[in-house]
């Protein structure tokens, strides 16, 4: 595909959708510029697919708008929309070759004989499948039908391109090859791109920008450093990487309603004399290059990341140690 | 899992069953087709004879019409109604399901005298069109009469067929259709219908075998020119050593095995299987008044026609006279006090051929369902495929092949074994069988292999873990399978109306299409019709509480 024209900004504003009795969506507001990879990243349930499904039209919501380049998508039904989703499922039509999956979008919107054929070879040309436009979807690798998927959607030039946990249903080598190579096709087409996972991994390695999501709120925006950085709540700390939480019984003095939180490998075992936060090692694990602690404060546990060099002699279960952790590396978050 | 002496007993019986009482018969029937008149060597000539004789060329082309235009008929009602059932938010959906088990309950010759009262030329809907508008209809002409009658009657094979096809697209299906811009009645014929293909092309050919195989609707319609029909005739009135006969029987069987044949050619490679993700189905639209006025009209014209052949089989039975009117003189309870009481030998001839093959349908397709599923015994495939060879048999040949292989057969009271009443209970058991075999497959599939290693582990041999795990855990699949080939075996005519001797061996089915066949007989057939309707229907109810049950007992909430 040639590069759209322009890249379009997608605006979200006071979404609120409900099921019956479950609120899915509560008050979900977002702003994704143009040309951004962005991720809705969350547990199973936090309302991640539906506001996808929302953004395609396979959903209502009650109250709030989407803006599709400043236009309010609500009025038109999903087959107006020109937004392209891939589904997890890839849902190929299994009655049709691969070429009369690619050109069926481009059939519906009624395009001369000739302009279908260019533009389906061109799109299995850019996931590298031209040389099986005449097979059936059945006899494809699971890889090879998600490239199907994506170029099905791309054929049609869409304003944006949407993305339903698309790396799912593929083995974990493969994972790591798919994402690079979706990341550089969405450079490529410079598309409005928005990923649905609930892999951190994966939205942190291919996007620009991450939504993180739980019980169908967005918990916090930003780019995958500022997430792990700066969590602005224990969810996002605890869903991007691991992290110890402690309250104001550990002995450390903090802020009225706040925990203090930090990342395992922030922190190092020193003498337990004049340590602030200290107690007995529980467990020791060797991960390789480093050494997993488990130190016993008050009633919690925390997780002591550090580096291992051969050599160097290890704490074992049941000795005494200080936690050493400095204050740049200590966030206090709203309980 | 070793093979141990009880099994290889087991399965020698049935094989032994089977070859007496299936294929003997069918290949009895092939031989006889193949030799000259008066038994000389194998010959050709009865085909030529055939192909020469105008009345079968016209028979056979007759056949294939009707049955092909039940099909196109029974699709026309059937599509609108798998279509507004499975994609929109429709309260009569649930009214259209149930249509599904009405063929079950009653097959087309029991309703077709009361069709042509209400449908035939001087039938009520004609009089009336005539009374108001000036106009007839000729609904019940000749062979359009075969045709409506079979397509009220089967058009639910498809629908059954096409909506469970339809609803078990897995819904992203279509919203990547829609995503990519199609909508409405185009994405259902580009991708929902192709992709239900398969259940349509298997209700379709369902519908084209029964049709072509049935004998006694085209007979109650005064339609003879059809080529099961003249099977009938030929071996009732020119008698069991005119090869024409067997001729007719041979091509009625070329013809369902071709059309099964063909059914697998075009199924093949298109079992669509789509995995489920995430709940089956496009979420379903609501309808706008107009379009629900509309869907409501289509159901209830459907739904009447469908009922017709009930209410009038109602009427036909409690009427003095019905002819030249709309609705009958009056009304009397005679007819079924003469039923109920010289006529009762049919009822009770019914429900104990009925009961007697049921049970050795369960008998046998239970032992053939485990001899395949759970031993390594070799060639337990082939007592399967032998077993369902029996639907691409039709009845009419089963009792022709009956006759001609057991006649020779005396017992040892001199009487041919072909003219006893326990024949006619083989020939229904066999025709039912394919049923019984596939319920007891579905029942025995649901237990996990682990639960009989598990008694075999604790100390129990192979034939007390068969008694005591086993069929415990199949019998409401088991009893759900005789239920339905206890009901279907009911109402079972064909085979049966070659074999019948004498009246006081007849069950209800040959009684019913006997006293049709006269005006002063009618309204006692029609209260035999309902009488028979009402057991099966007391069956199918029985049978689904039957299922539910042990789903229930078992934890399986489906």
């Amino acid at each position: 595909m040639s590069k759209p024209a322009r890249a379009v900004g997608i605006e979200i504003t006071g979404v609120n959708l409900s099921y019956g009795a479950t609120h899915v969506l509560k008050d979900v507001a977002l702003s994704i510029r143009p040309g951004e990879f962005f991720a809705f990243l969350g547990p199973s349930g936090c309302g991640k697919t539906t506001l996808l499904r929302l953004i395609a039209g396979f959903a209502q919501a009650q109250t709030g708008k989407v803006l599709l380049d400043g236009q309010d998508v609500a009025p038109l039904p999903p087959w107006k929309r020109d937004v392209g989703m891939v589904f997890q499922s890839y849902a190929l039509w299994p009655h049709m070759t691969v070429a009369k999956n690619v050109a069926f979008g481009l059939e519906e919107r009624r395009l001369p004989r000739a302009e279908i054929d260019r533009r389906v070879a061109q799109a299995l040309e850019l996931v590298g499948l031209s040389a099986y436009a005449e097979r059936r979807p059945a006899q494809l690798s699971g890889g090879q039908q998600q490239r199907v998927a994506v170029a099905r959607t791309i054929a049609i030039e869409p304003k944006v391109l949407l993305l339903d946990e698309p790396l799912s249903n593929l083995d974990a080598k493969m994972r790591v090859s798919v994402r690079r190579e979706l990341r550089s096709l969405q450079q490529r087409l410079g598309l409005t791109t928005i990923f649905v996972t609930h892999d951190q991994e994966e939205a942190n390695t291919i996007c620009d920008r991450i939504a993180v999501m739980d019980a169908g709120k967005v918990q916090q925006v930003g780019t995958p450093m500022e997430l792990y950085e700066n969590p602005a709540n224990l969810f996002v700390a605890n869903f991007l990487g691991s992290a110890n939480i402690l309250d104001e019984r550990a002995g450390v003095p903090m802020p009225a309603g706040k925990r203090l939180v930090f990342r395992p490998q922030h922190a190092g075992l020193t003498s337990p004399e004049g340590a602030a936060l200290r107690g007995p090692v529980t467990h020791r694990e060797f991960l390789g290059a480093t050494v997993r602690y488990a130190v016993r404060i008050g009633d919690s546990e925390v997780l002591i990341e550090t580096p291992f060099q051969s050599g160097r002699e290890l704490r074992d279960v049941g000795d005494n140690v200080g936690v050493d952790l400095p204050p740049r590396r200590m966030l206090f978050l709203p309980a | 899992m070793q093979r141990s002496p009880g099994q290889v007993a087991l399965a020698l019986a049935i094989a032994l069953f089977l070859g007496v009482f299936l294929i003997v018969p069918v290949a009895t029937v092939v031989y006889v087709a193949f030799t000259e008149k008066g038994g000389g060597g194998l010959t050709l000539v009865n085909f030529l004879d055939f192909g020469r004789t105008d009345l079968f060329v016209r028979s056979f082309w007759n056949s294939v019409y009707v049955s092909a235009m039940t099909v196109v008929w029974a699709s026309v009602l059937a599509l609108p109604l798998a279509y507004l059932t499975t994609r929109f938010e429709f309260r009569g959906a649930m009214l259209v399901q149930t249509l599904g088990f009405l063929p079950l309950i009653m097959p087309p010759f029991v309703g077709a005298v009361a069709m042509q009262l209400l449908f035939g030329r001087n039938g009520s809907v004609n009089l009336l069109l005539d009374e108001w508008f000036d106009f007839k209809i000729g609904f019940m002409e000749g062979l359009n009469g075969v045709i409506f009658l079979q397509a009220i009657h089967y058009f639910p094979f498809i629908l059954v067929n096409l909506s469970a096809a339809l609803r078990n697209i897995d819904r992203s299906m279509e919203e990547a259709a829609q995503n990519l811009g199609s909508h409405g009645l185009r994405l259902f014929r580009r991708i929902a219908l192709p992709l239900a293909l398969p259940g349509y092309i298997a209700g379709a050919s369902l519908v084209f075998v029964k049709v072509f195989d049935d004998v006694a609707t085209p007979l109650l319609l005064n339609v003879k020119e059809m080529l099961a029909p003249q099977a009938y005739l030929r071996i009732t009135s020119i008698g069991i050593d005119d090869p024409m006969g067997y001729v007719i029987s041979v091509v009625l069987i070329l013809v369902a095995v071709a059309t099964m044949w063909v059914t697998a050619l075009v199924m093949k490679g298109k079992d669509y299987a789509t995995t489920q993700r995430g709940g089956g189905g496009l979420a379903r639209r609501h309808l706008r008044p107009r379009e629900q006025a509309l869907a409501y009209a289509v159901v209830i014209l459907i739904l009447a026609l469908v009922l017709a052949p009930h209410v009038g089989l109602v009427l036909l039975s409690f009427a003095t006279v019905w002819s030249y009117s709309p609705l009958p003189d009056g009304y009397t309870l005679a007819h079924y006090t003469r039923v109920l009481g010289d006529s009762s030998v049919y009822i009770k001839n019914t429900l104990l051929y009925a009961g007697l093959a049921a049970t050795i349908d369960v008998v046998i397709g239970g032992a053939i369902a485990y001899l395949v599923l759970r031993t390594r015994l070799r060639g337990r495939q082939w007592l399967d495929w032998a077993a369902s060879t029996a639907l691409a048999v039709p009845g009419v040949v089963l009792g022709i092949g009956y006759l001609r292989a057991f006649y020779g057969v005396n017992m040892p009271d001199g009487t041919p074994l072909a003219t006893l009443w326990i024949v006619i209970v083989l020939a229904i058991a066999i025709r039912r069988l394919p049923y019984a075999l596939r319920a007891a497959y579905a029942a025995l599939q649901q237990i996990s292999v682990s639960l009989e290693e598990a008694a075999e582990n604790l100390g129990a041999t192979k034939a007390r873990t068969v008694r005591r795990v086993v069929i415990p855990l199949m019998t409401g699949g088991l009893l759900a399978g005789f239920v339905t080939s206890f009901a279907t075996a009911a109402v079972e005519l064909s085979a049966v109306l070659i074999l019948v001797q004498s009246n006081s061996d007849a069950p209800l089915a040959y009684g019913l299409y006997v006293l049709m066949q006269t005006p002063a007989g009618r309204g006692a057939g029609a209260a035999l019709g309902v009488i028979a309707v009402l057991i099966v229907a007391i069956c199918m109810w029985l049978s689904q509480l039957a299922v539910d049950r042990s789903q229930r007992a078992r934890g399986l909430d489906i």
